[in-house]
């Protein structure tokens, strides 16, 4: 695998999931989202949203793809095997997980962005529901 | 293992963009309120010995002052200071997660942190935000390679200057610093230079007042002069506005007497409710 099976995970448009079970049978939020309409659906609402969310992605891909171009096929590789090793080590899937091993591979422990100050996922109000999602990651949902 | 799309992130949320939009859209009336600037002249030189750096102390809220005496200078490193303006927020919580991403990085590599490190940090993160993280930047500092000055702006471009002024007020104060920027001057001189040009800029520019702030930083350390200058009074009102009589002078005096005709009168009752 190499830098194409990156690419393929990228999104290009923002889908509206949930990460209750509960959102599919829901009807549109209101408050939240605003009035319903097809094209907010498919385009996204901020010109940052898209490229906020694919970040992560593509910084992996640029370095992955200059560490190919310096060292040859085998280092990244070789790092994205680790990357995968550390991803199997987590919490059940409706707690937040530390991933502390994926940032020291990444070499965000030591660095601070917005990641860490502004809504950090292990104190967000909302959880999935267990049940549903442990059913889901098991494959029995 | 839950798919890494679903997994939630933290960083900026933009839950709340389209709700904004289609209220505005709806009720055309209604108008986010603006983010707080800071409507600043910042300034900075290079002089002998090291930088100095200079800063207003006016914030305001589109065209109300919202803080007489803001601090503008902001800390990174002991040796490196940054002067901000643009939005006040993003000002703040940029050069806040810059000194501490330098304070890991320093204790990491084990060397004394460096200007041009500082600015990359700091160039990164405004680019990846395309601008909208409104903060342009002064930063000014000593390290191994001798003094420096980056002028950092939104986008995430850069210059190194041995001069700088930045914000609203930076025509005026860029005025006064080409003029009479010498090399290599003296700490008097270079003050002196300073303080006129944020002055300038604290006259020339609405945006731009309260008083003079300096940072000086040289291979030994930095001192931070807060109000090292108040170039405006407040002003005192008079209490009664009353001239005694004869204070303006009489110099002719006419009388013609004009031949009014009564015509009509009408009485119209006012409707007060």
């Amino acid at each position: 695998m190499n830098a194409r099976g990156l690419g393929s995970q990228l999104k290009d448009s923002i889908p509206v999931t949930e990460l209750s079970a509960s959102g599919p049978f829901e009807s549109h939020d209101l408050l939240r989202k605003g009035f319903s309409c097809v094209k907010n659906e498919l385009l996204p609402s901020h010109p940052l949203e898209l490229s906020e969310k694919n970040f992560q992605l593509n910084q992996d891909k640029m370095n992955f793809s200059t560490l190919r171009n310096i060292q040859g096929l085998f280092a990244p590789l070789k790092l994205q095997m680790e990357f995968k090793a550390v991803q199997q080590v987590q919490r059940l899937p409706f707690l937040p997980s530390s991933n502390l091993s994926l940032d020291i591979l990444r070499g965000s422990d030591e660095t601070l962005a917005f990641e860490d100050i502004l809504n950090d996922p292990a104190q967000s109000e909302i959880m999935g529901e267990p049940h549903c999602m442990v059913e889901h990651k098991l494959g029995l949902l | 293992m839950l798919k890494r799309e679903l997994a939630p992130q933290g960083g900026f949320s933009f839950e709340n963009c389209q709700r904004n939009t289609s209220l505005e859209r709806v009720l055309p009336e209604l108008r986010a309120p603006n983010a707080r600037k800071t409507g600043t002249t910042i300034a900075g030189l290079v002089f002998r010995d090291g930088v100095i750096l200079g800063a207003d102390t006016r914030a305001t809220n589109d065209s109300v002052v919202a803080d007489k005496n803001c601090e503008k200078i902001h800390f990174i490193a002991p040796k490196i200071y940054c002067c901000g303006a643009g939005v006040a927020a993003d000002t703040e919580m940029t050069t806040r997660m810059a000194s501490s991403n330098m304070e890991l990085h320093a204790l990491s590599t084990g060397r004394e942190p460096r200007v041009a490190t500082v600015t990359r940090m700091l160039r990164q993160t405004l680019f990846r935000y395309r601008g909208h993280v409104g903060a342009s930047l002064i930063v000014g500092g000593v390290d191994v390679k001798g003094p420096q000055l980056y002028s950092v702006h939104p986008h995430g471009s850069y210059s190194r200057l041995p001069f700088a002024a930045l914000g609203s007020g930076q025509d005026a104060a860029m005025a006064m610093l080409e003029d009479r920027f010498q090399p290599n001057m003296t700490l008097e001189d270079a003050q002196g230079l300073l303080v006129e040009a944020i002055t300038a800029g604290i006259l020339g520019d609405l945006g731009s007042g309260g008083s003079v702030d300096a940072c000086v930083i040289t291979g030994t350390g930095a001192k931070l002069l807060r109000t090292l200058s108040s170039p405006t009074e407040p002003i005192k009102r008079g209490e009664r506005y009353h001239f005694a009589p004869g204070t303006t002078p009489v110099l002719t005096q006419m009388v013609k007497p004009l031949t009014l005709e009564l015509l009509e009168e009408t009485v119209q009752t006012m409707e007060v409710e």
